[in-house]
């Protein structure tokens, strides 16, 4: 059974419609791979046996009758961030204990109609704050990646580190996920997994737990580009319950690969060589350039001089627009309640138990740089460093270059409780220094793995692209994909 | 600009969140290291540079003014700590 969880969803999908394996088949041998290696992982924080069990027997109802959706019968894993109708749904918060929300979100209720079968919700860093799935309330993720002839446990980055894991693990077929500053798109290439962050306005917002509401976006993250591609057709939507949900048909993104690459310019941004940055990472990123070279595309140095101010101008918006989103987490509507001897201390205890220390930390940093006196010298300048850290894409894009191409993460993965990322909140935030500008700009990018490192962990490169044009980002990495090759970890689980 | 336990005891205030005085000991060498970080930003020139208030240039989708939903109560409180006949229950706030 267990070679039924290696095949891709492009896979499962024809053996599925041709009635060579069926639903319910494919889904047990998931929950069954879950159950003999979660203990392992920890990347389920709750597994939904029965329901997808009951999922799937629809799906073999519809595909019987020669019915059925884009993904019928394909099972897989939802980030704790998405709400799922009486389920498990906590943002891996303790604040949000026995949340189960009336109603699903957008994105899985996309999902559900195109027919995919839900397997259990995934770990993920505490309210999606985090680059390595260790502010978890649950716990750490461990990665399925080891460094050659180490036992040492890694990482899978995050905050959609759950996400990533199982879809490296084979223990779902595919897993949604979201980024705010990187987080589906540096745990994937710390997976040697497929991660794209569209547009932002291309996928609704709608029952996903906020974080940050202007770079908030969901998407997938799976084994390969087309798997990408089939599950973000059926996760982007045009969504009234979305106020920033942009008013645009969803095209067919598999129908992009496999295209030619000819007449394409490709940009190769000089700000993103970063002092320090491991030669093996430029290595990589030379590689990358000749293999779309060798396609057909056209090669230019670009400039996006504001880089380096991202991230610190991330720092103060997503902690600012955090401490408002989560100001709603107070003890009273839903999940943890702590008493006090009045109603605001009900409230500070209730918050001071149910947040970890790093959602504290960025509430604190939010609440500071909006208070009085202080909203000018940071929030509003960060807003203005914004314009210009977009503009800087504008310029390059009216220039005609169609898609950028860098590193997606300065590393591989670290250890689990590294010490140097655990004793600087900076250090941890540098995991974004590549992928931040992005959601800064609104921009979609996409990462897929290239190579593996000297001690054979993976790595990813990088592709951003002009607003709502996913199809290029597709195009370009099916093209490193096909140059590359696939990776799958070592199986010692 | 840095902050001190002071201003740390009083941010925690506003974020409604109780720290002890170890907590806000520990939070304050933190938050200094992030506003360090931060701190590059007074390096850009941002004259005539105007903030950004939406990363997609799109005007902000209306509706006509209509309930749409509704008539939820029991939903609306199912998850809720404390509640009595559809109420939110929380300790007395007047005397």
């Amino acid at each position: 059974m267990t070679e039924l969880t290696k095949l891709t969803i492009a896979e499962a999908r024809e053996k599925l419609k041709a009635r060579k394996i069926s639903a319910t088949e494919l889904t047990d041998a998931y929950l069954g791979a879950i159950d003999a290696a979660n203990e392992a992982f920890n990347a389920y924080v709750a597994v939904t046996h029965d329901k997808a069990r009951e999922m799937a027997k629809a799906s073999d109802a519809r595909l019987a009758k020669g019915e059925g959706g884009a993904l019928e019968g394909i099972p897989l894993g939802i980030k704790d961030l998405f709400a799922t109708e009486g389920v498990h749904t906590q943002a891996c918060s303790h604040v949000l204990d026995g949340f189960k929300p009336r109603y699903d979100s957008t994105v899985t209720a996309n999902l559900w109609a195109d027919g995919a079968v839900m397997l259990g919700k995934l770990n993920m860093d505490e309210f999606a704050m985090g680059s390595s799935n260790e502010t978890s309330y649950y716990g750490p993720v461990t990665n399925p990646w080891r460094a050659e002839g180490s036992n040492a446990q890694l990482v899978p980055g995050g905050s959609s580190g759950g996400s990533a894991a199982a879809v490296a693990a084979f223990l779902c077929a595919g897993a949604t996920a979201t980024d705010t500053g990187g987080s589906i798109r540096q745990p994937a290439a710390f997976t040697g997994t497929v991660g794209i962050k569209p547009t932002y306005g291309r996928v609704s917002r709608w029952g996903i737990v906020a974080f940050a509401s202007s770079l908030d976006q969901a998407g997938p993250i799976a084994r390969d580009v087309r798997d990408a591609a089939i599950m973000l057709k059926s996760m982007a939507s045009v969504d009234d319950k979305d106020t920033t949900s942009v008013d645009r048909a969803v095209p067919d993104y598999e129908a992009a690969l496999g295209k030619s690459l000819k007449g394409m310019k490709v940009g190769i941004p000089k700000e993103y060589r970063m002092d320090g940055m491991p030669a093996e990472i430029e290595t990589l990123w030379q590689k990358g350039i000749a293999w779309l070279r060798d396609a057909g595309a056209e090669i230019v140095d670009i400039s996006l001089p504001h880089t380096k101010y991202a991230l610190p101008a991330y720092y103060i918006v997503a902690p600012a627009e955090a401490s408002s989103n989560l100001a709603r987490y107070d003890g009273v509507r839903y999940g943890l309640r702590v008493p006090g001897k009045d109603i605001i201390e009900m409230y500070e205890n209730t918050r001071a138990a149910g947040f970890g220390d790093e959602v504290k930390r960025r509430i604190m940093i939010g609440t500071y740089v909006l208070s009085a006196g202080y909203y000018d010298a940071y929030y509003l300048q960060a807003q203005k460093v914004r314009t210009l850290i977009k503009r800087d894409f504008e310029n390059v894009f009216a220039d005609g270059v169609d898609v950028i191409l860098t590193p997606a993460t300065p590393s591989a993965a670290f250890g689990v409780a590294d010490q140097e990322m655990n004793s600087d909140p900076v250090k941890m935030y540098l995991n974004d220094v590549f992928t931040v500008t992005v959601n800064m700009a609104g921009l979609p990018g996409i990462a897929v793995p290239a190579g593996l490192d000297s001690r054979g962990l993976p790595l990813g490169l990088q592709l951003i692209g002009r607003p709502f044009d996913e199809e290029t980002l597709f195009q370009t990495a099916h093209v490193i994909e096909q140059a590359a090759g696939r990776f799958e970890p070592q199986k010692w689980w | 600009m840095s902050v001190d336990i002071t201003t740390v005891k009083r941010v925690a205030r506003l974020a409604r969140i109780a720290v002890s005085e170890e907590d806000a000991a520990r939070m304050t060498g933190e938050l200094n290291t992030i506003l360090g970080f931060v701190e590059q930003l007074n390096e850009v020139d941002v004259r005539d540079v105007e903030p950004m208030t939406s990363v997609t240039p799109m005007a902000m989708k209306k509706r006509e003014d209509i309930v749409t939903d509704g008539n939820k109560a029991a939903d609306i409180v199912a998850n809720a700590p404390a509640t009595e006949e559809n109420f939110f229950l929380v300790p007395k706030v007047v005397e």
